[in-house]
C-alpha cells in the first residue's frame, strides 16, 4: 500500500511496475476503500459532470455575487476570444475561460468540485478538459489524470497543506497548480518522473503567494488567480513534457512550501488583514459589504 | 484521507474550509446531541472569527446543525430555516487559544435539555477535526463511521464495548479514550468499518458505566 509521504514514493512504485501515477493510485484506493476500481472510476467521473455543469453555468451566463464584487469573466473573456480580441491563443483563453467559470460559479453559491479546495476549484477541470477537448483524447483518460492529480494532492496535504489559512494562496491554488501540471503530464503520455518534475515546477513558481482575500471573499483576488493557476499548470507541463527538470526534487519543493507558509504572517493567511484586502480600495469595499448586509 | 478527499467533495461555495468543512463540524455536532438543538452558542476563532460572514460559515454550520450536507443548495438559506424550526442561535468570535486558525465551538442544548459542547477545526479541503467533546481531547476526523460513547473511567469499559462490537463482526478501525481524571468522565471515541446498527447501540447503551453513545455515520 502506499503511504502518500512522498511524490517519489509514487513516481518509484509507478517506475519499478512499468505503470502511471494514476495506475498504482486506483489500485491503491482500490484496497484501501474495500472498493472495485470501476467504481471509482465512475465516482470520479461525476466529480468531472460536476464540474462540466459548473463550467456551463458560469460561462453561459453573467453571473454576478452576492457582495456584488465578482461574476461576468468568464462570460467577458469568451465574448473578446471569439471576436478575435485576445493574443494569448485558442488554448491558453479556454483554460483562462473555464478556471474564471468555475471559480466565479464558487463565489455564486453554486455547486463546484474542491479540487483541492472551493477557493482553487477551477484549476485542474480548466486545464484537463481544455486540452482534452483540444487534443481529441477519451474522456476516459480525463478521468484518469484526475487520480494522478488527487494522488499528488494526498502527498501534498499530508507533507505541507492545502489551506490558504495555513500555508496562503501557494497551499491552495499553487498546489492546484502543481496537481494540474502532473495529471496533464500524465494524460499526455509522459512519464511518472516528469509529472514530479512538473509538479516540483508548478508549486516553485506560486512559492510564496500569500492569501489575501478583500472582505475575506473567495472572489478577489482568487478567481483570477484561477485563470493564473490553470495558465502555470500549462508552463509547468510543457516544460516537463520536453524533459527540462525540476533542480529542486519535487519533496524538497512541497517542504520549501510548507516552511514558508510557516513564515508566511497569519496577516497574510486567509485574514483579510494584510496584503490585497488591506488596500483603501479593499477596505472601502469591505465596509459597504458589511453595512449592506447587516 | 483518501482521493475523493482530494478531488471533493461535491459542495456548495464559495469555501472548502469555511463553506463545506463547517457543514460537516456542525452536522457531527448534531449527530453527537442526538437531538433536535433548540439554543446554539456558536463562538468563531481565527480565521473564522475574521471573515465567517463572509464565507457564509455561520449559515454552513447552522446548515450542518439542521442535517444539511455540503452539497445542499438550501446552506444559503439555513437561518431562515432555523427560525422557522424555532432553534435560537448566536454567533461570536473569541481567541481559544493555540489552536487551528479555523476553530469554531459550539454549545448546543436539546430538546430534552441535554447539553453538549465541541471544539471543532475545519483543517483545508473540507477536512475537518473534532478536537473536544465537553472539554476531553478526541481529535477525530469522521471520515469514517464514528462511535462515540459517553461513559465513567472504569477497569472494564473499554472491553465492555468492544465485546459488543466484536459480536456484531465490527472491525475498529481507529479508537481513543480520553477523561477528565482517573474514575471520572470519559469518552471512547471508536472508528469503524461497518455501520452499527441499532440493536447493538441499545446493548452498548445498557453497559453499566455508559451514560450515552451515539454513532456518527459516515457522509
Amino acid at each position: 500500500m502506499l503511504t502518500y509521504d512522498s511524490v517519489q514514493e509514487l513516481i518509484e512504485q509507478a517506475t519499478l511496475s512499468g505503470k502511471t501515477i494514476y495506475q498504482i493510485v486506483l489500485e491503491d484506493q482500490s484496497i484501501v476503500l474495500e472498493c472495485p476500481i470501476e467504481v471509482l472510476i465512475e465516482k470520479m467521473e461525476k466529480n468531472l459532470k460536476v464540474m462540466e455543469e459548473a463550467i456551463d453555468e458560469g460561462t453561459t451566463s453573467m453571473l454576478k455575487s452576492a457582495s456584488g464584487l465578482s461574476g461576468g469573466d468568464a462570460f467577458r473573456l469568451k465574448r473578446a476570444l471569439n471576436d478575435g480580441k485576445t493574443v494569448g491563443g485558442t488554448v491558453l483563453d479556454n483554460v483562462l475561460i473555464k478556471a474564471l467559470a468555475l471559480a466565479e460559479t464558487n463565489a455564486c453559491m453554486g455547486r463546484i468540485v474542491a479540487a483541492p479546495t472551493a477557493g482553487s476549484c477551477g484549476i485542474i477541470p480548466a486545464v484537463l478538459l481544455t486540452i482534452q477537448e483540444n487534443r481529441n483524447i477519451p474522456r476516459s483518460r480525463i478521468v484518469m489524470s484526475m487520480f494522478t492529480a488527487a494522488g499528488i494532492g494526498m502527498v501534498i496535504a499530508r507533507r505541507a497543506s492545502i489551506s490558504g489559512a495555513e500555508g496562503g494562496c501557494q497551499a491552495e491554488c499553487g498546489s492546484a497548480s502543481a496537481m494540474a501540471a502532473a495529471a496533464l503530464v500524465e494524460m499526455m503520455g509522459g512519464t511518472p518522473e516528469m509529472a514530479g518534475h512538473a509538479c516540483a515546477i508548478a508549486l516553485k513558481t506560486t512559492l510564496g503567494l500569500v492569501c489575501d482575500p478583500v472582505a475575506g471573499l473567495v472572489e478577489v483576488p482568487c478567481i483570477k488567480r484561477n485563470a493564473m493557476g490553470a495558465a502555470n499548470a500549462l508552463v509547468a507541463a510543457d516544460l516537463a513534457l520536453s524533459g527540462i527538470k525540476s533542480v529542486i526534487p519535487v519533496d524538497e519543493v512541497i517542504d520549501a512550501m510548507k516552511s514558508v507558509g510557516k513564515l508566511m504572517h497569519p496577516s497574510l493567511k486567509e485574514t483579510a488583514e494584510a496584503g490585497l484586502a488591506a488596500t483603501p480600495t479593499a477596505r472601502k469595499l469591505a465596509s459597504e459589504i458589511y453595512c449592506s448586509s447587516s | 484521507m483518501n482521493v475523493f478527499d482530494i478531488i471533493g467533495p461535491v459542495m456548495v461555495g464559495p469555501s472548502s474550509s469555511h463553506t463545506a468543512g463547517a457543514v460537516r463540524i456542525g452536522r457531527i455536532a448534531r449527530f453527537l446531541l442526538n437531538e433536535e438543538p433548540l439554543n446554539v452558542r456558536i463562538v468563531f476563532h481565527g480565521s473564522f472569527a475574521k471573515t465567517y460572514k463572509g464565507h457564509g460559515t455561520d449559515r454552513a454550520i447552522l446548515a450542518g446543525l439542521l442535517g444539511m450536507l455540503p452539497d445542499d443548495r438550501r446552506i444559503k438559506d439555513s437561518l431562515t430555516f432555523a427560525n422557522n424550526m424555532g432553534m435560537s442561535y448566536s454567533f461570536a468570535t473569541a481567541d481559544l487559544g493555540d489552536v487551528h486558525p479555523n476553530t469554531v465551538l459550539i454549545s448546543l442544548k436539546g430538546k430534552s435539555g441535554r447539553e453538549l459542547e465541541i471544539l471543532g477545526s475545519s483543517i483545508g479541503g473540507g477536512r475537518i477535526i473534532i478536537n473536544k467533546i465537553n472539554g476531553l481531547e478526541v481529535n477525530f476526523r469522521g471520515e469514517g463511521h464514528t462511535l462515540v460513547v459517553f461513559h465513567n473511567d472504569m477497569p472494564g469499559a473499554v472491553a465492555a464495548v468492544t465485546h459488543i462490537l466484536a459480536r456484531g463482526c465490527i472491525n475498529i478501525a481507529q479508537m481513543k479514550v480520553s477523561r477528565s481524571c482517573r474514575g471520572g468522565k470519559a469518552i471512547m471515541i471508536i472508528e469503524t468499518d461497518q455501520l452499527i446498527d441499532n440493536e447493538l447501540m441499545m446493548s452498548i447503551r445498557s453497559i453499566n458505566c455508559v451514560t450515552f453513545a451515539v454513532v456518527v455515520p459516515s457522509e
